[in-house]
């Protein structure tokens, strides 16, 4: 009987320890990289970094700020197709779709999202630079948009779905049509999911490189306009860290260090918007 | 034993002169039913049911679950039709008007609905009890307000919630989320309202509340309530009908119902023998 009680007091301090060990391993990596980052990075973070170009080789000093403003460029064609297309799609399957459409659409989707980054890197070069014979920043924006569409859309099929029916019934029986009902009171109430979902999708695209390496390319220069080819941060990473001169590395993790904050920010941003709804269902 | 019922029964028709039995078709009857069959896919869930519901009277539906009381009381506003592979076969009366032929959007302006679970939506009080007039296109402002606020008096909700019209409905307590739903309905000026089960989720004091505002608004309002609470049956009330598996056994007055019921089924029910 003791003997029985040692033993399941012992398995559970075990499995308690291991569960525990893991989480901390899971949160260590975490602070350890934005350490790290921090460490490496942080003395050529200044003000310089966001407001300056990159300064020619053997120059110290400049900054990024021209990759700084393209990623912002690049993300704005990304959302311009992925946001409207992905939503909307996700309305379609959600609301409107039988059984067997909506099944493979959803199938197509999951399989999209699977599809390696630098293949839909390709695909964009091959649409648009090949053509156009030179790099430009609406490839890679078409790049990043593509491979936002499917997450979107699943993200915006889910939350839609996971308002009640009883709330579509509500809307239909003061009289409201099934298309009323939905804009009126299903998106309003999916709304802050939704919205969170694509922030997320948002965070996680702008940290892409593969597609961008051959379609946004990269410009030591600011870019001079959307068919052109413009700096980002995660390209400028690439090169800079694999330069061999010991300033760019250190620019490399500061911009590595810019990169993940604002992925944070956009983190946070977006689960307290969640969190904070006026109208949050309690 | 089977005469003394029979006497009470007599006893009971005569204490409610003009009692409409089944199908009642002498009294104003607001909606009525002739023959009604319901089909989910291929499966039957309601049975030949004729029943007069009375004009300006509570009429409750008791049953065990699955007896196809909600799937009833679903066909007479045609909600059942959000459900895909549904049918319903026979004659719906809406004031001696073809239910099917009225526009769906008018039907459900004139006859409201509640449901079991209050389903505020995520918007402000005002916004919900506006909700039905916006849809319905009265959206002038100044009687958008005044309605609200006679809907909110109506459902007994306003003094509870006159100073704060502009919070979220979710900031109310779950009595106040049905009221709130029932005034929502009110909005519109239903001339009947169909509640389904609209106490199963809550305490006996907000249901206490409710079912007193059921028996306020039947002066102005036909009410048809499902219900699995025999005792809230018998409370609010004027008659009563009992479903078993998809078929209507009796339709009568409460206290007949309740004290002298025709039918067997009827008797083991209400007095508790099975359900």
């Amino acid at each position: 009987m003791d003997r029985l009680l040692i033993r399941r007091k012992a398995v559970n301090a075990v499995m308690l320890g291991l569960t525990g060990l893991c989480a901390l391993i899971a949160v260590g990596v975490l602070v350890f990289i934005v350490g790290y980052l921090f460490y490496s990075g942080g003395s050529s973070l200044n003000w310089n970094f966001f407001t300056k170009l990159p300064t020619p080789v053997g120059e110290s000093g400049g900054g990024m700020a021209n990759a700084i403003l393209g990623s912002a460029k690049v993300l704005l064609l990304a959302s311009l197709i992925g946001v409207p297309i992905g939503f909307l799609g996700g309305v379609y399957l959600a609301e409107f779709g039988g059984t067997t459409f909506p099944f493979v659409v959803r199938y197509m989707t999951d399989l999209l999202n699977g599809v390696p980054s630098i293949v839909i890197g390709i695909f964009a070069f091959t649409l648009i630079v090949l053509p156009q014979k030179h790099f430009s920043t609406l490839a890679g924006g078409m790049a990043l948009g593509l491979m936002m569409i499917p997450i979107s859309l699943r993200s915006t099929e889910e939350f839609l779905r996971a308002v009640p029916v009883s709330m579509r019934e509500g809307a239909m029986a003061l009289g409201a049509t099934k298309t009323r009902a939905i804009v009126t009171v299903v998106v309003p109430a999916a709304m802050q999911g939704i919205v969170t979902g694509i922030m997320l999708n948002l965070a996680r695209v702008a940290g892409e490189t593969a597609p961008l390496l051959f379609t946004s390319f990269g410009n030591r220069f600011w870019s001079p306009g959307w068919g052109q080819p413009t700096a980002t941060l995660p390209v400028m990473i690439f090169t800079y860290a694999i330069a061999p001169y010991e300033d760019w590395h250190r620019q490399a993790w500061s911009a590595g260090f810019v990169l993940l904050s604002l992925v944070f920010a956009v983190n946070v941003i977006a689960r307290l918007a969640l969190s904070r709804g006026g109208h949050q269902r309690r | 034993m089977s005469t003394n019922v029979s006497t009470l029964q007599n006893l009971a028709i005569d204490m409610q002169k003009g009692v409409p039995m089944k199908p009642a078709a002498e009294t104003s009857a607001k909606l009525v039913t002739t023959d009604l069959n319901f089909y989910y896919g291929k499966f039957k869930a309601l049975h030949g049911i004729s029943l007069s519901v009375p004009t300006g009277a509570v009429t409750a539906l008791i049953g065990p679950s699955g007896c196809g009381k909600s799937t009833f009381l679903r066909t007479l506003n045609r909600m059942y039709e959000t459900v895909p592979l549904t049918r319903a076969e026979g004659a719906i009366l809406l004031d001696n008007e073809d239910l099917f032929a009225i526009e769906l959007s008018a039907l459900r302006r004139r006859v409201g609905m509640v449901f079991q679970r209050s389903n505020p939506f995520p918007k402000s009080i005002f916004d919900n009890v506006a909700y039905g007039l916006r849809v319905n296109g009265f959206a002038n402002k100044a009687t958008l307000q005044e309605s609200v606020e006679q809907s909110l008096r109506r459902a007994a909700l306003w003094d509870e919630v006159k100073d704060k019209l502009h919070e979220s409905a979710y900031s109310l307590s779950g009595g106040q989320q049905q009221r709130l739903c029932i005034a929502r309905a009110l909005a519109v000026n239903p001339e009947a309202l169909l509640l389904d089960e609209p106490c199963s989720a809550l305490d006996p004091i907000a249901t206490a509340k409710i079912e007193e505002l059921i028996l306020h608004l039947k002066r102005t309002c036909t009410i048809v309530i499902v219900t699995h609470n025999m005792q809230q049956a018998a409370r609010v009330a004027d008659y009563t009908g009992f479903f078993l598996l998809g078929k209507l056994i009796e339709f009568n007055a409460t206290k007949i119902i309740f004290q002298t019921p025709a039918q067997k089924e009827t008797e083991d029910y209400v007095t508790g023998r099975f359900g």
